[in-house]
């Protein structure tokens, strides 16, 4: 994974309140996912399309003998395939017992924020994103979208539901 | 818990597991003293055990429990109460060891009730207590309970309950424990002047201290304890009597061990799991292997490596194969308990409890059999008066038998009661909304059956404690299906039900067909897979269409196909002819699976579906092949379901209403068999037919060359029914008369052969249009002839000369069956009208809103997937055709079909079947038509 030079302020000094974001790009927004939910980061090779399946769902993906189901982030939050298929990214989660991988446009770098300035959503935010955000975070060039990994993941219900 | 109370639940639960079972053997054979040496035994050990363990409660069940059988064994006849009273005591036993399980100590509670009425049942056939038995002492505890010996006490002796009385009052430091669960075992003979009670004995040795590994060796620490409370018997007595029944005990648990060691079951589920991922990574070298052409020296030693897998996980599995018969062992008590409950007399037969089966598919369908058979038992077989009356022995049977079949299992269920209610469901089903009224008559039974599997769905007039809750046969589809396996129904009236169950041997590792349908591969379980066949336009299968719907003709059956890649939503709605197709055989269901390519059968580990796509009924799980490629696995279940479920989906809809024309033409139907030119047979449906006439050939006259007959003071033109048939010149000739009004038409046949009713499943033909199709009727193929090929070909003629002024109108006839289409046709049009048709009651309402216009409209009312009311009502809805006649075909018209025609001003109702019926309906509706004109 490739370093990306520290953008965050605060991010030099350390304190104990600080939390830890794995931050993923999608269409060009920054998003963080808590490191805690974070099991590892990797390219997608081949992945298997399930017919039927909900839109979110990508695909599955065999990670070292397991198989993954493949939630697209950007499908997530409504927005259109991307057109580059070079490499894709994606964030190994898991979620019940069972493994998830995220597909993300790239992979950044690992930020140290405080949660103490995380501010909360602005009202005016796209619906199907506040469901799916947790905070924003200032950073200096950038704001950063902190996700929640649970509701990322529980589109299902909403599905049924509906 | 210590590995001695562990070792000592598992197999007292053992011990009672076949307690049960020979319980009830008992109770049917009560004369056959082994089975009772065997229930004595295994309970006198259980007792021991409990007592040498420390569980007070447990020891005093069994020990009355055995008390009782005791007095079996003495000649006391073997009742139903007695023996209830010693399952209900197994029960009791089975509870305190679960508690002993979950808890590690014997719960808190009192089994007086059970003991008290154990002892009272031993003793009902006991001599009358002794007249000298002093009354029970006000000091003694509550718990005292009284036990008789069975001989007059001789001069000397105490009686049993005195010395127990002694017991119970003589100091000690271990009074606590004992007082209130001691109970009481009875000498099988007389106490020699010396001897010391069995119940002296065994609370002497309860109460002795140390680890005792050995009952044998304490027999000294025993006798002053029996001495104390009885101190006219000699202590050494008590050696020689422990000597006896030790060694008795003793020998029983060497004799007959077979080699084996228990082994944790989550050990063997991690080994399986190993080895699934073994086979996994061997799977992936062989992958590699086949791809490189270079050896580099490992493809022997890949080779060998393959092979040991192989017989690892063979190895693996068997030890998780456990005989279906423990599934079973509960299924005697339950069908005993019922028997008496319900006052009915079933008996259960089980074949093939050997059958081997995987532990985890055998944990599931436990309680699907059990409660299956509690059905059986309650639903099936009838009260002892009913059978008498039906001419059937009182005792009902119920049938278990399970064997082998290719890679799976099948079960059966059956009983000899008095089968489904047809009826009963039919009406039961449009009540709970799941058929339309009109949909469930034209189903056939097998399709009704299956409505028991329906959430709630019961139809049992009364709710027992048994079943009947409506709760039940979904639970038992569902847990069945979720292994992979099927259920299948087949039941007679009055003859009885047979439940077949057919699961997969294991579900860990199953072989599978590993197909492509544009570019994606899919595994298909060889299991449901029954043969592939290659399909291209120009060979001998080739895919054909009816409105659409691929249709394979595979030795002249009708396979309905399924195309793969549409069911996915891989392609659009091209019509795909090249590929393979999977015959595939689910229940009694069949079907083509149409796909791209075919590859190669894999050994593949089912990896369960994420739960984000578990919804997706077409997929039973997903696995990793070889190559790394992750592949869904097909469900041939939910593909079936897929497909039998026309309403759910739009893209089956015609497959569904071809099934149910077939379901339709499964009613008796009465048909002419003759012969014509050939050897073949021929059939006409009866109901067409006016009359059968033989006449003198040289009656026939030849007008223009053709054949004409002087009949009822017209001219009938006559038609030979094929080709190879001549019309007779001299002798006598058959003839088929057909009328259509007053117009009449011969058809000469060589020879009328017989009226037969049989069901009618024709297969159409589409080249013969002299043919509707051949079935097989009588057990021989016969060839359906299509009058409306006939119809033509003299009334044209005929027409010219003699039509009256039709009412040239113009008709839709609304019809899904194309047999009666076909049938009706050329009748209607005989008679003037210019038929449009239809065969679904949307296609009607797409042609009318189109802007067709019709003068009157003939509809079946039984309308595939649509109802044909519901078709009426929306074109009442329309103000074009508020006002247009509508005649109603029924198979057979009912109270409520009039009525609801009635206010949808359907103008008449005819039978299906009555042509002439309808024609003169038609006749009048004109009439009536013109005169308001």
């Amino acid at each position: 994974m490739k370093q990306i030079e520290p953008i965050a302020t605060g991010a030099t000094k350390v304190t104990s309140k600080q939390m830890e974001f794995v931050t993923v790009t999608v269409a060009g927004q920054l998003l963080g996912l808590p490191i805690s939910r974070v099991h590892d980061v990797f390219v997608v090779s081949e992945m298997t399309t399930v017919p039927l399946a909900p839109g979110e769902i990508a695909g599955l993906l065999n990670l070292r003998g397991r198989v993954v189901t493949a939630v697209s982030l950007r499908r997530r939050l409504g927005l259109g395939d991307s057109t580059s298929v070079e490499r894709r990214m994606a964030v190994g989660l898991e979620n019940h017992g069972e493994a998830y991988g995220l597909l993300v446009d790239e992979v950044g770098e690992v930020l140290k924020l405080d949660p103490d300035e995380m501010q909360p959503n602005p009202v005016h935010m796209d619906r199907g994103w506040v469901g799916l955000s947790q905070g924003v975070h200032q950073l200096h060039d950038k704001l950063l979208i902190v996700l929640d990994v649970d509701a990322v993941l529980a589109f299902e219900t909403e599905r049924e539901a509906a | 818990m210590d590995d001695l109370l562990l070792e000592f639940l598992t197999e007292t639960n053992e011990h009672l597991e076949t307690v049960d079972v020979e319980m009830v053997r008992f109770e049917q054979d009560p004369n056959n003293e082994a089975i009772l040496s065997n229930i004595f035994r295994l309970v006198h050990t259980i007792k021991g055990t409990c007592g040498f363990l420390g569980l007070p409660r447990l020891e005093a069940l069994a020990h009355a429990a055995e008390t009782l059988m005791g007095k079996f064994r003495d000649g006391m006849p073997v009742t139903t109460p007695a023996v209830s009273l010693i399952l209900a005591t197994l029960d009791r036993i089975k509870e305190i060891l679960g508690e002993l399980e979950r808890q590690g100590a014997e719960p808190e509670g009192s089994d007086g009730d059970l003991i008290e009425m154990l002892d009272k049942m031993a003793s009902q056939e006991a001599p009358a207590p002794e007249p000298f038995v002093p009354a029970p002492s006000p000091q003694s505890s509550g718990q005292l309970v009284y036990q008789v010996l069975e001989r007059e006490l001789k001069p000397g002796e105490v009686s049993l309950d005195e010395l127990e009385r002694a017991f119970q009052e003589a100091p000690g430091p271990e009074k606590a424990s004992t007082s209130g669960t001691l109970t009481y075992q009875v000498l099988e003979r007389p106490l020699k002047p010396g001897e010391v009670s069995l119940d002296e004995l065994e609370r002497a040795f309860r109460e002795a201290p140390g680890p005792a590994p050995l009952v044998i060796d304490k027999p000294a620490a025993s006798a002053p304890k029996a001495e104390a409370a009885a101190p006219q018997r000699p202590a050494q007595a008590s050696k020689k009597n422990s000597d006896a029944s030790d060694a008795g005990e003793g020998a029983e648990g060497i004799a007959g061990k077979v080699q084996t060691i228990r082994v944790n079951v989550d050990t063997l589920e991690h080994l399986m799991t190993m080895v699934s991922e073994l086979v996994l990574t061997r799977n992936q070298l062989l992958e590699i292997a086949r791809r490189s052409s270079d050896d580099h020296g490992y493809k022997v030693p890949l080779q060998r490596l393959s092979q040991v897998t192989a017989e690892l996980q063979d190895g693996v599995m068997k030890t998780r194969m456990q005989p279906i018969g423990n599934a079973w062992q509960k299924l005697p008590r339950v069908v005993r308990d019922l028997s008496n409950e319900l006052s009915k007399k079933i008996e259960l037969v089980m074949q093939g409890a050997d059958t081997e089966l995987d532990r985890q598919v055998l944990e599931v369908i436990k309680d699907p059999l059990t409660h299956m058979v509690r059905n059986s038992a309650d639903h099936g077989i009838e009260s002892p008066a009913d059978r008498k009356a039906a001419g059937k022995p009182e005792k009902g049977t119920i049938r278990l038998n399970a064997y082998h079949e290719g890679g799976s299992i099948t079960i059966e269920i059956s009983d000899d009661g008095k089968g489904l209610n047809f009826a009963a469901i039919r009406k039961k089903a449009v009540e709970r909304g799941i058929a339309g009224d009109s949909e469930v008559e034209r189903m056939s039974d097998a399709q009704v059956a299956k409505f028991i599997f329906h959430p709630g769905f019961s139809t049992a007039a009364k709710v027992t404690s048994v079943s009947g809750r409506g709760v039940g046969m979904d639970v038992v589809k569902t847990n069945i299906e979720l292994i992979g396996g099927t259920v299948d129904i087949r039941s007679e009236q009055g003859r009885g039900t047979t439940f077949t169950i057919k699961i997969p041997l294991t579900l860990a590792i199953v072989a599978a067909l590993i197909v492509a349908s544009k570019d994606q591969r899919f595994a298909i379980p060889q299991v449901a897979v029954s043969e592939l066949v290659r399909v291209s336009p120009s060979s001998e299968h080739s895919i054909e269409r009816i409105n659409g719907t691929p249709i394979l003709r595979l030795r002249d059956r009708l396979l309905p196909i399924v195309p793969l890649s549409k069911v996915m939503g891989l392609s659009g709605n091209e019509d795909v002819n090249n590929g393979f197709v999977v015959v595939t055989q689910v229940a009694h269901q069949r079907f083509g699976i149409l796909v791209d390519g075919v590859f190669h059968t894999e050994e593949i580990v089912v990896k369960p579906m994420s739960s984000k796509l578990r919804h997706i009924q077409l997929f039973s799980g997903n696995t990793i092949l070889g190559d790394g490629a992750v592949v869904l696995i097909i469900d041939p279940n939910g593909l079936a379901r897929m497909v039998g479920s026309g309403a759910d989906s739009n893209e089956f809809q015609s497959d569904a209403g071809l099934e149910q024309t077939i379901a339709a033409a499964d009613e008796l139907t009465s048909l002419l068999v003759f012969r014509g030119g050939g050897e073949s047979l021929k059939a006409v449906p009866l109901s067409l037919v006016t009359r059968l006439e033989e006449i003198d050939a040289s009656t026939i006259e030849w007008s223009s060359g053709r054949p004409v007959v002087q009949y009822r003071g017209r001219l009938m033109p006559l038609v030979s029914c094929d080709d190879e048939l001549a019309i007779k010149r001299q002798g006598m000739q058959s003839l088929l008369v057909f009328s259509d009004g007053e117009v009449s038409m011969g058809l000469a046949v060589a020879e009328i052969v017989d009226i037969v009713e049989d069901k009618l499943d024709v297969e159409l033909l589409a080249e013969r249009s002299d043919l509707v199709g051949s079935a097989v009727v009588r057990g021989r193929t016969t060839e359906i002839v299509n009058i409306a090929h006939y119809l033509p070909m003299v009334l044209e003629t005929w027409a010219r000369k003699d039509r009256r002024g039709g009412p040239d109108k113009s008709l839709l006839l609304v019809d899904s069956s194309t047999f009666f289409r076909d049938m009706l046709v050329p009748v209607l049009k005989a008679s003037g009208y210019r038929v449009q048709t239809a065969a679904t009651a949307q296609e009607a309402v797409r042609l009318l809103s189109n802007g067709l216009q019709v003068d009157v409209i003939v509809t079946d009312l039984e309308l595939s997937g649509h109802s044909g009311f519901a078709l009426v009502a929306s074109l009442r809805a329309d103000p074009h055709h508020s006002s247009t006649p509508v005649i109603g075909m029924t198979v057979k018209p009912d109270a409520q079909q009039i009525a609801l025609a009635r206010k949808l001003r359907i103008s008449e109702i005819v039978s299906k079947i009555d042509r002439r019926g309808l024609l003169s309906a038609l006749a009048e509706l004109n009439a009536s038509l013109e005169e308001a004109a």
